[in-house]
């Protein structure tokens, strides 16, 4: 009997290992919440790169200065460029009609898409686009297709090409199977610099998609403490209780 | 101190001569006798209690911010992530409780299989108990649209268009139950209506009719002995003991541990791998955009895989309704265990071995439909959620024969230890 249900558990587990989905492994990002110097690399990468096309509309500029520990006057120097009140959310100055008419499509907010997507698919996206003559913006990417989005960060990684055959890519330190991608035309960063550039995006993109997260663990230590304590209690009270049943 | 409890004494019997108070007391906790045997498995009633108050307290707060609008929807649950003091915890708790609400439910009902319990004189329990879950499945699924993300719209798109598949009246049952043609606005507005009010108050009443029933008849235990029968000089169960303080205390200890696991979920793993908020949820509804698997919460997956297991047509019926009607009757056909198991005993540990083994296999089953569910459908899947779907109902449909042929050990006169 045991074994007719082994087996069966056995079928299934199969079953569900053989469908994975598609596409190339994803590449692992290791971000960072505890450091809020890495958080505040991130935040400034975010709003010179990102938020000149995306918004993060549930984001408020005054929450970043209070998680991340800086001065209004650094955020209001570093930080705002498409407001002036600390207290709004970082809206984007681009109409949404006007990026679909550039773009075909209107670049989603960037509120939660840490949480939708993971932050090993956001690392692995802007460590990967390359060359294709073929895109109207010239570059494509191995995450994400025929992406809309052309290679803001390129400035920084440099340009990188395709390689057909399985040669190991530069910038990823080869670890993943698949196309690989090597450094076409240098960028102003090494590959090193430039992959801790986006580990702290992305570690800041995760922060922004749940600024709870910072507290979070913090906090669900302490409950977790004064439940067990309060365990004790109610065990040893039970025990009390209980001794005159037999 | 003495005049202090003056006059409490005073005010409590002023209460009780205008209101039943000590009686009530008395029946439901002071003198209601409980089992001395009851094991592990007996906790989880008193747990979905706590859930339930968890979810009632934790929606009133989240009602306090949350707007029941297409276009606000999303936005204010982030607003109540972001902006609302601590409402990261009260939305958290939610989510949470709602997995959990499900876990401690399935829990409870896989109780009542193994000792019996829906046996008679615990019939009208056992029934009570299934509007219960039936009311909790549909609280859940009115609640799973209101974040107004990709899943919640897509789910309930697919939900509500199975009712499409009913003959004749399908298509005007789904707009009627939308009250649109697609998911909409007007959805939303209704489903809210039906998640704070309507299912709220139901499964509250059903919940208190399923305590009157059972301390009625008594609650049954592990050894499915009736503890009535034998009394002691003073006419009360000599197995039995006051339910408090010896429950109460004994509760409190199971109730701190539950908390300790719900806690480490909800402040260290709320979306519990995508399963009990799902990734794709984080994206705005949208119904220009069909995401390519879509997935109902854990909870309801072994049901989802029956509805999409079955794939003929047969006496002339759409292989799609069969589907539905499937799903309907596994989750109904519950209902029927109290007159479907001819067993003369209650527990588990006095039944034969083949009870056992349909009991085993009807959990494998439950357990890989639901995970099956939850997996997008290639042809091997399908093949695997068939042969589970009938076993599933073989379950049921077999209970009568394989509880009368199954050989049973005598029941002793007292519960053991």
């Amino acid at each position: 009997m045991m074994r007719l249900v082994f087996a069966a558990v056995l079928v299934t587990l199969g079953l569900a290992a053989s469908a994975n989905e598609g596409g190339p492994e994803l590449l692992e990002s290791h971000v960072n919440l505890d450091s809020k110097n890495n958080l505040q690399r991130g935040a400034r990468t975010f709003v010179n790169y990102c938020v000149s096309c995306h918004s993060a509309s549930f984001m408020r500029y005054s929450r970043v200065m209070e998680d991340l520990g800086l001065s209004k006057e650094a955020v209001e120097k570093n930080l705002m460029f498409t407001t002036d009140k600390i207290g709004n959310p970082m809206q984007v100055a681009m109409r949404p009609a006007d990026g679909e008419a550039w773009f075909g499509v209107a670049p989603p907010d960037l509120s939660v898409v840490a949480r939708a997507r993971g932050a090993d698919w956001l690392y692995s996206f802007l460590m990967s686009f390359y060359l294709d003559p073929k895109r109207p913006t010239g570059v494509n990417n191995l995450y994400f297709p025929e992406t809309a989005m052309p290679a803001v960060l390129s400035a920084l990684q440099g340009v990188q090409r395709k390689v057909e055959h399985q040669a190991e890519g530069e910038a990823h330190g080869g670890h993943h199977a698949g196309p690989a991608l090597e450094l076409a035309v240098p960028g102003s960063q090494t590959p090193e610099e430039y992959a801790n550039t986006v580990r702290d995006l992305v570690s800041f993109m995760v922060y922004l998609g749940e600024p709870a997260k910072l507290v979070r663990y913090k906090v669900g230590f302490w409950v977790i403490a004064f439940l067990f304590v309060l365990f004790i209690a109610c065990y040893l009270m039970n025990k009390e209780y209980w001794k005159d049943v037999h | 101190m003495g005049f202090i409890v003056k006059q409490l004494t005073g005010l409590r019997d002023w209460v009780d001569d205008r209101f039943p108070l000590l009686s009530l007391w008395n029946d439901h906790m002071g003198q209601y006798y409980a089992p001395k045997n009851l094991n592990f498995w007996y906790y989880f009633g008193v747990l979905s209690m706590v859930v339930l108050v968890i979810q009632i307290v934790t929606g009133i707060w989240l009602v306090m911010n949350y707007k029941p609008d297409a276009n606000l929807a999303f936005a204010s649950v982030e607003y109540i992530m972001r902006d609302v003091d601590w409402g990261w915890l009260i939305r958290y708790m939610h989510s949470t409780g709602a997995s959990f609400f499900f876990i401690v439910v399935y829990m409870h009902m896989f109780r009542g299989l193994m000792y019996g319990s829906y046996k008679q004189p615990r019939e009208l329990i056992w029934i009570l108990g299934m509007f219960i879950y039936l009311s909790l499945m549909a609280e859940a699924f009115f609640g799973y649209l209101l974040p107004w993300g990709q899943m919640s719209f897509w789910g309930a798109q697919v939900i509500t268009s199975l009712f499409g598949a009913v003959p004749v009246v399908g298509e005007q049952l789904a707009e009627l139950i939308r009250g649109d043609y697609v998911i909409s606005d007007i959805t939303l507005n209704r489903f809210f209506s039906f998640h704070v009010i309507a299912l709220p108050f139901a499964i509250a009443g059903l919940v208190v009719l399923h305590i009157i029933a059972l301390h009625e008849v008594g609650s049954n235990n592990p050894d499915g002995v009736e503890i009535k029968k034998l009394k002691g000089p003073n006419g009360k169960p000599l197995d039995g003991i006051p339910f408090h303080p010896y429950y109460t205390v004994h509760d409190s200890v199971a109730v701190v541990v539950f908390l300790m696991l719900f806690s480490a979920v909800v402040f260290f793993a709320p979306e519990m791998g995508g399963y009990f908020l799902e990734y794709n949820n984080f994206i705005p509804a949208d119904p220009m955009k069909t995401p390519l698997h879509i997935a109902p919460v854990w909870y309801f997956t072994p049901f989802y895989s029956i509805l999409r297991a079955n794939t003929v047509n047969f006496f002339g019926i759409d292989g799609k309704l069969w589907g539905v009607i499937f799903m309907g009757l596994g989750t109904v056909i519950f209902f029927l265990l109290p007159w479907l198991d001819r067993s003369p005993v209650r527990s588990i540990r006095y039944r034969g071995p083949i009870y056992k083994l349909a009991l085993t296999l009807f959990v494998v089953s439950f357990l890989i439909l639901g995970w099956l569910g939850t997996l997008p459908p290639t042809e091997g899947r399908t093949l695997t959620a068939q042969i589970f779907t009938v076993v599933y109902f073989l379950f049921f449909i077999l209970m009568p024969w394989y509880t009368k042929i199954d050989k049973t050990k005598p029941v002793p006169e007292r519960v053991t230890r």
